[in-house]
């Protein structure tokens, strides 16, 4: 079943109905459906389509696009190794080369028991400090070969099961907005100008 | 103490101002509790009591510049909507992902009630009718807080119908990017809104101000700009440009990263901090690693141009530093000891844009990738002289003219300032050219070195038989 089970249409529906244009939901439910399936399906694809509206080949056009969107399967574990500037200044060559040797997969690869997904990443945003890897991108500071051991050991024993969800689920809380809360999209076919505005006195 | 564990590269030693960083040492400092006990929405509440055009005039008159690299004052920016067009949006830009670059990421993670009471002031002050949170996708832990943050602002009467009260009423919608640095641009970051492939629009004639999210007014601002506000409304604008120079008020959030004895994010005082006070300060870096000499640095994000040593005393003040040849951007400073391999460095960087290109425009998509293979080639010692020329070349069709790059008298170099032409709808690809225009004006001798002697194997096809 890949497409939104029940559970996740009720939730793109949500969704969809915080955005004045219902296609603007389309990468928030494509993340929806990864976190589902564990990568974004065809049949997905399809069925974020009739959601929002567009065409199969436009979410298709999106989803491409975008790097954390997979479409093939990866492993429960995406480690993500920062090769760009501040991390390569610190070693993150030589630590790519070691992830490779111990993991025996080239960067793209993924290992024999379906666990890691190896990939070259660019920047983390953890610059001072580097070296960087994100596992399904939760961050590990200033790895060393020993510590990238470690991580693995970690990963295959099920250590960081609690801090780090399979790949696919990014936030572990959603946003909810309560229906009485609410005020309500601001469509482009309803142009009035904001009651603070007309109405000054009304917010002293 | 001067770091934290629960805010990782985060230090502030020394006695400086504080605007945006002041929750950094609360581990709680993302609550809502904390943020209401530290004296959080007060903000929203004394702009709340304003008509919406005395705060947009307070904003302007405190000259808050955008902190995502290209520096417009936002208060500016807001009036530039046409005035009879509703409704009017704000987009906020939280995806982060230049090169070196860290601070709306911790912003975001450490202190997002801040930033959602910026929200509700631009919005108030500009007319903004909703507002989209739009947050890098590699970021979960900042929409673990942000999204957090969100419910507890909507269930307390801060976001949401008639805010604390009040006729003002706006939505806050946190959003999820998915992995593509091209978005950080603010047009690409409004198609991305759209559901769209993050390719940039053209720009002029319409700015998203005009023309933006729906076709709509739209502003963009950064997380950082967003997150000043909720201090200067608080404070005043008067508070607020007595800390900085008149042309670079406030503070502004910086990264030092690379070869540095102390890497760490910092809040400075604004256009007078230099860039040797950084990198040598005690309460900074503390000098360059291992006591080796500087040898280069990128002073404004992976897309700037570089400084060597003789530009280390220019403070971190825009105009100042685009008149030397580079730019501040989005406050990320790189920092290459002696020992840094100038080709190799250089060459990541290329990689980097031109792998996040997003192929619109021809001598981006192309020239990028021309430019990684050459910087390749020569990085792996395969290299001819005939390269060099060819990476000046294949340069002149992304930014014609003279390129920006920094005066050296070793060398015997002006400055070229800021800015540069470009062929391209967006940034990315003038800056997959800047890394190699740096490497190769201020340390061609690196690359010739790498260069074998080679002699010219001509093609020969069809023509062997000649020689027999």
């Amino acid at each position: 079943m890949s497409r939104l089970n029940e559970a996740n249409v009720l939730l793109a529906k949500e969704i969809i109905g915080r955005y004045p244009r219902a296609r603007s939901a389309t990468i928030p439910l494509l993340h929806l459906s990864q976190q589902q399936n564990g990568h974004v399906t065809r049949e997905a694809i399809a069925h974020i389509a009739e959601l929002v509206g567009a065409t199969a080949a436009e979410v298709l056009g999106t989803c491409t696009f975008y790097e954390m969107f997979k479409m093939e399967p990866v492993g429960k574990y995406v480690v993500n190794i920062c090769g760009t500037m501040s991390c390569q200044l610190m070693g993150a060559d030589e630590l790519m080369h070691h992830a490779e040797h111990v993991l025996g997969v080239k960067a793209g690869g993924t290992t024999a028991d379906g666990l890691i997904t190896l990939e070259h990443a660019e920047c983390q945003a953890a610059c001072t400090e580097a070296p960087n890897v994100q596992v399904n991108y939760r961050h590990c500071h200033r790895m060393t070969t020993e510590s990238f051991d470690r991580l693995v050991d970690d990963l295959r024993n099920g250590r960081l099961d609690n801090e780090i969800p399979p790949h696919g689920t990014l936030a572990r809380n959603r946003q909810h907005i309560p229906a009485d809360k609410a005020a309500g999209v601001a469509s482009p076919d309803a142009p009035a100008a904001p009651a603070w505005l007309t109405a000054p006195e009304a917010s002293a | 103490m001067s770091s934290y564990p629960w805010a990782a590269g985060y230090i502030d030693d020394g006695d400086r101002p504080k605007i945006v960083t002041s929750r950094f040492h609360l581990e709680d400092g993302h609550t809502l509790e904390r943020y209401e006990a530290t004296g959080g929405y007060q903000g929203l509440r004394a702009a709340l009591a304003r008509p919406a055009s005395a705060v947009h005039d307070e904003v302007r008159s405190a000259t808050v510049l955008g902190r995502g690299g290209a520096g417009f004052p936002a208060g500016t920016k807001w009036g530039l909507m046409p005035a009879d067009k509703y409704p009017r949006y704000l987009v906020v830009n939280g995806d982060e992902s230049e090169p070196g670059t860290y601070k709306d990421r911790l912003l975001m993670e450490r202190d997002p009630h801040q930033l959602i009471e910026g929200c509700l002031i631009a919005a108030y002050a500009a007319g903004l009718s909703q507002v989209f949170l739009y947050i890098r996708g590699e970021m979960p832990l900042a929409h673990e807080r942000v999204g957090a943050a969100l419910n507890e602002a909507y269930a307390a009467g801060y976001v949401g119908r008639s805010i604390l009260g009040t006729s003002f009423s706006v939505d806050i919608v946190l959003h999820w990017g998915a992995g593509a640095y091209v978005v950080g641009e603010e047009t690409a970051l409004i198609e991305s809104l759209e559901g769209k492939r993050g390719e940039p629009r053209l720009k002029p004639p319409f700015f998203p101000a005009a023309i933006g999210l729906y076709g709509q007014p739209t502003i963009v601002n950064n997380v950082e700009t967003l997150s000043n506000l909720p201090w200067l409304i608080t404070n005043g604008a008067a508070a607020y440009t007595a800390i900085g120079t008149e042309t670079s008020p406030g503070t502004r959030m910086v990264a030092v990263s690379g070869h540095v004895n102390r890497p760490g994010v910092f809040e400075i005082v604004n256009g007078t901090t230099t860039f040797r006070d950084l990198f040598y300060g005690e309460e900074f870096c503390q000098g360059i690693r291992g006591g080796r000499e500087l040898k280069a640095f990128v002073p404004g994000g992976g897309s700037a141009p570089w400084f060597t040593p003789e530009q280390l005393d220019l403070p971190f003040e825009g105009r100042l530093v685009g008149a030397a040849g580079s730019m501040l951007g989005s406050g990320a400073i790189m920092v290459m000891d002696e020992t840094t391999d100038i080709p190799a460095a250089a060459l990541t960087l290329t990689r980097f844009y031109a792998h996040e290109s997003c192929g619109q425009c021809t001598p981006c998509r192309e020239g990028g990738t021309w430019l990684e293979r050459i910087m390749q080639r020569i990085v792996d010692g395969r290299g001819s002289h005939a390269d060099l020329d060819q990476l000046l070349e294949v340069g002149q069709s992304i930014c014609p003219g003279n390129f920006p790059h920094a005066a050296s008298s070793k060398l015997g170099l002006e400055a070229t300032p800021f800015p540069y032409k470009m062929t391209t709808i967006c940034f990315v690809g003038p800056s997959a050219f800047a890394p190699v225009h740096s490497a190769l004006t201020l340390f061609r001798d690196e690359f010739e070195a790498r260069i074998r002697t080679r002699t010219h194997i001509p093609v020969t096809v069809g023509a062997v038989d000649d020689h027999h």
